[in-house]
């Protein structure tokens, strides 16, 4: 683990190659112990010395952190062979390109750490890390804005974090998460505070609604291979928070299993709902993050509700579907903005009512990513749907053994997932459709660039091992078990013989598919060939001339799901209707915005603002005054100390 | 093995028969003699010894769609119960078999947006409208199937309906609300109009205009099969057949089948096509009303 460490810092300094180098490097080294510990299942640990007092810099490798660091360590190598292509003559995002090991240093710290305090600092330094990475391209107003709502964002969320280990502290006496896990006599009010300070600081990093606000402003804004980074690996430490937040806090109780898997089910609707109307390629994906990290959270949500009950397949079901979806996720959405960053290289626009016919352009990459969209809305034979189907699975036994109010959260969790994944569904299709296929509508826009090898090569990578996982499941499963097992030991190593036989049924038919579908292509190709192939215009219905603007858009195709869910979209429109016998001019547009920020975040922020312009009003203007209230303030709280204790 | 056997063939050479007896059941109602009844097999042997059109725009999504199409729907047949269990089935197959039909579904709208016609594409919005709406009735059946039989296969839920055998309202409730998602699905006539593309509210047909030859063939014939594996569906689970004998249940498996085609071309002959607004109301309903039977139900159970 120490070279790691080393060899990431050693290269903060260097240009393109050594920074990216090191990164892949690094990250190769990372993954070896990782998978020894998640395939052996021993932990490793190591204790640092203490350069300063009460700081405790101790590291530790369990399953869990194994389990995410594989994903961290896989992308970060990957996403470094693919920046070497990207960065090349980029000189605006130079700068910030140390912050890029640093960021990936910082997250596997962030895994890696056993210590409260130390646990912060790391947290700290990747969320400034991310930040500076967000703002490469200051020059832009946008990116500013965006920056700013993302530093304000993970900064209230460490906020509630630090309250967070500072509660812990004053009960157990220690930073240590050894001694966090061991000491069993949290009061449940207590634990019930810690768990939503929890949830809602580590939910924040983690993009759950309504705590998403900032994602969709930092992913677009972002280089495109650090969007890849923050969606694909850096959010999930978030849910790498929560999951480790859990084990502090003893035998949870029911409440907190269905608020998990309430938020979730509202995650993953309206984060698909919200992708559906965006018309910024990378915003879209940044919505489609909000709704996969809801999926994962709706997996510990069921997950905890087994754990409640002591049901052995609902707990691994939902938190082995969880589990399994951070690696899915990780790699597909991975691919997803790594394609994107290749199609806004080629386009130079994100907005996807310019971009049309990419495919003929880059075909390599345009059916790569076709390939990674098939996985991300959960279909067969991709490994989204092996984990979907973990989900579905455990909700369904779910219905036959929960009571009350689960069962209700049940069936809304299955509702909810096929709602989800019909609005994906469109979301996608939507993407693909506009910017991939049909006419280009922009000629102007285009270079005819190649995509390079080094910007290929990693998508083929990443969709590679998407397929391995899709169509041997059975073999990720026992790490699975592996990593949930030292957490709840009711968990056997193999109680569920039949979920396993499942799964391998539909890795082989999933495999059975490809070579179907293959064959058939081959075979259709062949009676074509001999049948003989014609070109001609599209079938154009009456239309004289067909111009490529009149293909259909992607407003106009979100519209028709949109229009049913308007309520919850906020939508808007701006029609100028046609006057007059020979109407000169007509206008239409649509927007929509986010509920969480419109009607959540902005009232409240304006309402902060009120109240501290309320107090600028009383500020005094002389220094000495300032000075005076600090010290009154200070005085204050050495009284408040001494008298009550904190 | 033999069973196999069988349940591929019927799966390859049955479904355009269904068609076929649809189409008579329309002209029987419009007085008319109407196509033979194996037409549509006519029809597809004609397409498959047809040569192609491709359009300028269309990329290699449009050329790779109807083999891709074809064989999800032929896979998530051998998932489907026609008589007695299906060849392949294991705790939650249903959810691999709506997830089958998502990925054809996928292709479908793809294949349309690639040769870049408005007029496809509105097509492929509402396809994607729509399915999203009938995917969610489609699994609060299923939650109520689970609920009631305790299985999460489609096996095992035919398995128990054949010994519990049961005009309780709640079934029937989920019985009629899974014949609309069959309509729907398989865009029949109150939502959708198979026979034609050129009104406005025409859905999967226009999708499919830029299909020629061999690709054509394909696709009308997974169209078929998907017909055919949502009647076999509607039959097994709520009319399974009783009979021990392999044979006999096949035949009346096959009698019912072809009854719930009538069935098909009745509601089609009698009811006129909704206007656009009307459809996500109808497919709601369709879902509160499935609320209501998985209600009755959990309510049973106590």
């Amino acid at each position: 683990m120490a070279a790691v460490l080393v060899s990431l810092l050693k290269n903060q300094d260097a240009k393109r190659r050594c920074c990216c180098g090191g990164v892949f490097v690094g990250s190769v080294l990372g993954l070896i112990p990782s998978i020894q510990v998640l395939a052996s299942g021993r932990s490793l640990a190591q204790n640092f010395g203490a350069p300063i007092p009460s700081l405790n810099i101790s590291l530790g490798v369990d399953p869990l952190s194994a389990f995410f660091l594989i994903a961290i360590f896989v992308l970060s190598g990957v996403i470094a062979l693919y920046s070497l292509g990207y960065l090349k003559g980029q000189n605006t995002l130079f700068g910030s390109l140390p912050f890029f090991p640093l960021l990936i240093l910082a997250m596997a710290a962030v895994v890696m750490a056993r210590d409260g305090f130390f646990f912060l600092i790391c947290w700290e330094v990747m969320s400034l890390a991310s930040f500076f990475l967000v703002t490469s391209e200051h020059e832009i107003r946008e990116v500013r804005h965006a920056g700013w709502i993302y530093l304000i964002a993970t900064h209230l969320a460490t906020a509630l974090l630090m309250a967070f280990f500072v509660l812990l502290f004053k009960q157990v006496g220690s930073f240590s998460f050894y001694d966090f896990a061991s000491f069993g006599a949290l009061s449940p009010r207590l634990a019930g505070v810690l768990f939503l300070l929890a949830v809602v600081g580590f939910g924040t990093k983690a993009g759950i609604f309504p705590f998403h606000v900032w994602l969709p402003h930092a992913h677009p804004a972002a280089p495109s291979y650090i969007s890849a980074l923050m969606s694909a690996v850096m959010i999930k430490t978030g849910i790498y928070g929560i999951l480790r937040a859990l084990t502090f806090l003893g035998a949870p109780p029911l409440w907190w299993g269905e608020v998990l898997l309430g938020l979730g089910i509202l995650s993953s609707v309206l984060g698909a709902l919200y992708a559906l109307v965006q018309k910024d390629l990378k915003k879209l994906l940044a919505y489609s993050s909000v709704e996969n990290i809801g999926i994962i959270v709706m997996g510990i949500g069921l997950g905890l509700i087994g754990v409640t009950r002591q049901e052995s397949i609902t707990t691994l079901l939902g938190f082995g579907g969880a589990l399994l979806h951070v690696w899915n996720h990780a790699l597909l959405k991975g691919g997803l903005f790594l394609g994107a960053g290749i199609i806004v290289h080629v386009t130079h626009t994100r907005i996807l009512e310019r971009m049309g016919g990419l495919i003929k352009i880059i075909p390599t990459t345009g059916g790569l990513f076709i390939f990674a969209a098939l996985g991300i809305v959960g279909l067969p034979p991709l490994n989204g749907f092996i984990s979907e189907w973990l989900l579905y699975q455990g909700l369904f036994h779910g219905i036959q053994s929960f009571t009350g109010f689960s069962i209700f959260l049940s069936i809304a969790g299955i509702v909810g997932i096929a709602l989800t994944g019909g609005l994906i569904l469109a979301a996608f299709t939507k993407v693909i459709g506009v910017a991939l296929l049909g006419e280009p509508r922009d000629q102007t826009l285009y270079e005819r660039k190649k995509s390079s090898w080094t910007h290929t090569f990693p998508l083929i990578g990443l969709a590679a091992i998407s397929l391995s996982i899709a169509i041997f499941p059975q073999a990720v499963w026992p790490w699975i078990i592996a990593t949930l097992q030292p957490y709840h030991a009711f968990i056997l190593p193999d109680p569920t013989a039949n979920i396993f036989l499942s799964l391998r049924f539909i890795g082989s038919l999933g495999f059975i598919l490809l070579i179907f579908c293959a064959g058939l292509i081959l075979l259709h190709r062949f009676r074509i060939v001999k049948l003989g192939e014609k070109q001609s215009v599209t079938w154009d219905c009456g239309y004289r001339a067909p111009s490529p603007r009149m293909q259909y858009s992607a407003s106009s195709f979100a519209e028709s799901l949109a229009v049913i869910f308007r309520g919850l979209l906020k939508l808007d429109w701006n029609i100028k209707k046609p006057t007059a016998l020979f109407p000169a001019t007509a206008q239409f547009s649509e927007y929509s915005e986010d509920r969480a920020e419109a009607n959540l975040f902005r009232p409240l922020f304006a309402s902060v603002a009120n109240l501290f312009a309320m107090t600028r009003k009383v500020q005094p203007t002389r220094i000495q005054w300032h000075l005076g209230l600090i010290f009154m303030v200070l005085l204050l709280l050495f009284f408040w100390e001494v008298w009550f204790g904190i | 093995m033999y069973t196999w056997a069988v349940h591929f063939f019927l799966l390859l050479f049955l479904p355009p028969f269904f068609l076929g007896v649809i189409a008579k059941t329309k002209a029987c109602f419009a007085g008319r003699k109407g196509p033979p009844l194996f037409q549509v097999y006519y029809d597809l042997y004609k397409l498959w010894s047809k040569g192609v059109v491709y359009s300028r725009s269309a990329s290699y999504v449009l050329r790779m769609a109807a083999p891709i199409i074809f064989s999800v729907i032929l896979l998530g047949g051998l998932l489907v119960p026609v008589v007695g269990a299906s060849p392949i089935h294991f705790e939650g197959d249903f959810i691999l078999l709506a997830y089958l039909f998502g990925v054809g579904r996928f292709f479908t709208i793809l294949a349309a947006m690639d040769v870049g016609s408005s007029f496809e594409g509105m097509g492929a919005a509402r396809e994607a409208t729509f399915a999203a709406l009938t995917e969610l009735a489609f699994f609060l059946i299923v939650v109520s199937l689970v609920a009631m039989t305790h299985s999460t296969s489609l096996s095992g839920m035919l398995a128990w309906a054949k010994n519990h055998f049961l005009w309780a309202p709640a079934y029937l409730i989920l019985a009629g609300a899974f014949f609309l998602i069959l309509l729907t699905e398989n865009s029949r006539m109150p939502i959708d109009d198979p026979t034609t593309h050129l009104e406005l509210t025409m859905i999967h047909e226009v999708m499919i205009l830029d299909y020629s030859g061999p690709d054509l063939g394909l696709i009308l014939h997974g169209a078929a099969m998907k017909l055919f594996l949502f009647i076999a569906l509607l039959t097994s689970l709520f009319w399974p057949p009783t009979e021990t004998s392999f044979w006999l249940a096949l035949g009346s498996s096959v009698l019912k089948m072809t009854g719930v085609a009538i069935l098909i071309g009745v509601v089609e002959s009698a009811n006129a096509r909704l206007r656009l607004i009307k459809i996500p109301q109808l497919l709601i309903a369709n879902f509160v009303a499935t609320a209501f039977a998985l209600v009755i139900i959990l309510m049973g159970k106590g």
